[in-house]
């Protein structure tokens, strides 16, 4: 019950922030930390709890934003609706992907090849159809009105993001503390003994798939919304699913704050970066990559796992 | 209807395509082989080896076939650093990490370049780049029939050093029983850098004989990647001939479905037989099936 405390906390205390803060600068900042945050988050309830790296997160990301996007461009279909309507092709997409992959047991380097080979596929066509605006994008037309998902001032997109984070707040917290939950970790740890225990290793991670495919699909959505643009290095492009996965990496995976966490931090020590560096094309890349290798090489668990480390050395000292 | 004077040269240009991806995707099986993890930053490597080359004949003006003695030993000195210094430290025993070192290396090197050589697509011009030789069924390209040729040496190359040297039966040695190896007095640390860097020395070798015909950009890793991953797969993971016949039947393939569907649906051949091999054959068509899954 402490975690489900914790976050009603932590989104209590981030709900007026808008109405806090006047700079439109740092509202597009913490809009862009709770964006990768919830991502991040979707990326974790499948990589994270699931231990399923995924290299293809983009595949979900892209098809929620061309679900909403193209539905509303050539359909006139209603922004709300259309953000519903993402989720539920993403979740699709995450089913479909996951029950090919789990079905013929990919596990490992394996699934995060496939995953990451279909995100490709997805782009490529993206870019050979009609429908999709091909190489040249979806420009989605501007009409500012809440009802439309157009908000005319930053505060109706950053109450839209932390709604979406509470919902994957949620998932996780709802991971560590149900039966599903349960299975999917011994799932994790391993995938032999869960499975003679009696837990359906493939319908667990099925699960996990098609809920973390669903709820990036809601990220893509919102991403259409915000920047109203949509292109195919965007939606399906190597990009998103690497900002899927570091994020949670950073924070700590498989933890129910690291993905926000992580990302506060990647957002700070973006715009540091861009002061020092200057805004030039790909360096922030370069820097995301050697964040990656020197987590991964230093801090294999984590912000959170430094922060659970240096308390258990304090403890350690005092006794 | 096709006719055959088309098809026959498309066919004949796969398979010289083919013999260079072989190349790079038996660094790539060679890695996996021995030290079962897969290297993400295969592509990028290979891009960094054709700026390489690139340079040394813009700056320079040493030839691409000449610039071998240069490129392949500094590439294999790359290799061998990273492999020691980065990405064998990095693992603690989880495969995943290394998949996401090496995704990280290539980040890095793959940005590195765009920042500091620009997006621009480019292409040397030799005195013999646009000559041909008519081999009776089809004109092909002299670069391309040297990139065959070459790729064909090269692998019969890494196969003796494979087979026929005391540094290849440690790699076999460990290939097949890390424990045991050490036992035996083989350093484990050493051997494992050794094959990286004979599997980015290749890359080298790859980068040399693809220069004259082919291009450098930045981006230009990430479309190899999963054409080297899809012939590792496809030949089973660790295996050699596999390796080259995959390497074969996917340079045909790229080069007929270009033919059928156009330069961009002809790649996607290429993903979805990718994904139908680790999908229905994850031990591919030569693999051992205890090596196929992890």
């Amino acid at each position: 019950m402490r975690s489900a405390l914790a976050i009603a906390l932590v989104l209590a205390a981030l709900l007026p922030l808008p109405w806090l803060v006047h700079s439109d600068f740092w509202i597009n900042l913490a809009i862009m930390a709770l964006y990768y945050g919830f991502l991040g988050q979707a990326w974790n309830l499948l990589g994270g709890y699931g231990g399923q790296f995924s290299f293809g997160h983009a595949a979900f990301f892209g098809t929620g934003a061309y679900t909403s996007a193209v539905l509303q461009v050539s359909l006139g279909v209603d922004p709300w609706l259309c953000l519903a309507l993402a989720g539920a092709a993403g979740g699709l997409t995450g089913a479909l992907i996951g029950a090919l992959s789990f079905r013929y047991g990919l596990r490992g380097s394996y699934f995060a090849l496939v995953t990451l080979a279909f995100a490709e596929v997805f782009r490529i066509l993206a870019n050979s159809v009609a429908f999709t605006g091909a190489g040249v994008g979806l420009l989605i037309p501007l009409k500012e009105s809440a009802a439309n998902f157009q908000f005319p001032s930053k505060a109706g997109f950053y109450l839209v993001i932390l709604a979406l984070n509470g919902l994957g707040l949620l998932s996780a917290w709802w991971i560590e503390n149900s039966r599903f939950g349960a299975r999917l970790l011994a799932v994790r740890e391993n995938e032999e003994a869960a499975q003679a225990l009696g837990v359906d290793a493939f319908r667990t991670k099925l699960a996990a798939i098609t809920l973390s495919g669903a709820l990036t699909a809601l990220g893509g959505t919102f991403y259409a919304q915000y920047f109203l643009y949509i292109d195919p290095a965007i939606a399906y492009g190597p990009g998103v699913s690497v900002e899927a996965l570091l994020v949670p990496i950073i924070g700590g995976l498989g933890t129910l704050f690291g993905p926000l966490l992580g990302s506060a931090a990647l957002q700070l020590v973006n715009q540091l970066a861009g002061i020092v560096m200057g805004d030039a094309p790909g360096l922030n890349l370069v820097l995301y990559g050697a964040i990656l290798v020197l987590m991964i090489m230093f801090m294999p668990n984590g912000l959170f796992g430094l922060a659970r480390l240096s308390s258990r050395r304090l403890i350690g000292r005092t006794a | 209807m096709i006719e055959l004077d088309i098809l026959l040269p498309a066919i004949l240009n796969g398979i010289m395509t083919g013999a260079v991806y072989a190349l790079v995707a038996l660094g790539l099986t060679l890695i996996y082989g021995v030290l079962h993890i897969i290297n993400f930053a295969h592509g990028s490597l290979l891009m960094l080896a054709l700026y390489g080359v690139y340079f040394l004949y813009t700056l320079l003006g040493i030839d691409p076939y000449l610039a071998f003695p240069l490129v392949v030993p500094a590439m294999f000195a790359l290799g061998y650093g990273l492999q020691r210094y980065v990405i064998g430290r990095t693992s603690h025993g989880k495969e995943e990490n290394i998949l996401l070192v090496t995704l990280g290396l290539s980040l890095i090197i793959e940005n590195l370049a765009l920042y500091l050589w620009s997006a621009d697509t480019r292409t040397i011009s030799t005195p013999y780049g646009f000559a041909t030789v008519d081999l009776g069924v089809a004109v092909i390209a002299v670069p391309r029939l040297v990139a065959f040729l070459g790729a064909l040496l090269v692998t019969a190359l890494l196969w003796l050093v494979i087979h026929r040297t005391d540094l290849g039966k440690a790699i076999r040695a460990l290939a097949k029983e890390r424990q045991g190896a050490q036992l035996v007095g083989i350093n484990v640390e050493h051997v494992f850098a050794m094959s990286f860097g004979i599997g980015v020395a290749s890359l080298g070798a790859a980068a040399c004989l693809l220069l004259p015909s082919y291009y450098a950009n930045p981006g230009i890793g990430r479309s190899f990647v999963l054409i080297a991953f899809t012939i590792v797969v496809l030949g089973g993971m660790g295996s050699f001939l596999g390796a080259l016949l995959g390497g074969l039947i996917i340079g045909v393939t790229e080069s007929l479905g270009g033919l059928f569907l156009g330069e961009s649906l002809g790649q996607l051949g290429i993903f979805l037989i990718f994904i139908a091999i680790l999908l229905f054959r994850p031990t591919g068509l030569f693999g051992a099936p205890s090596m196929g899954r992890p």
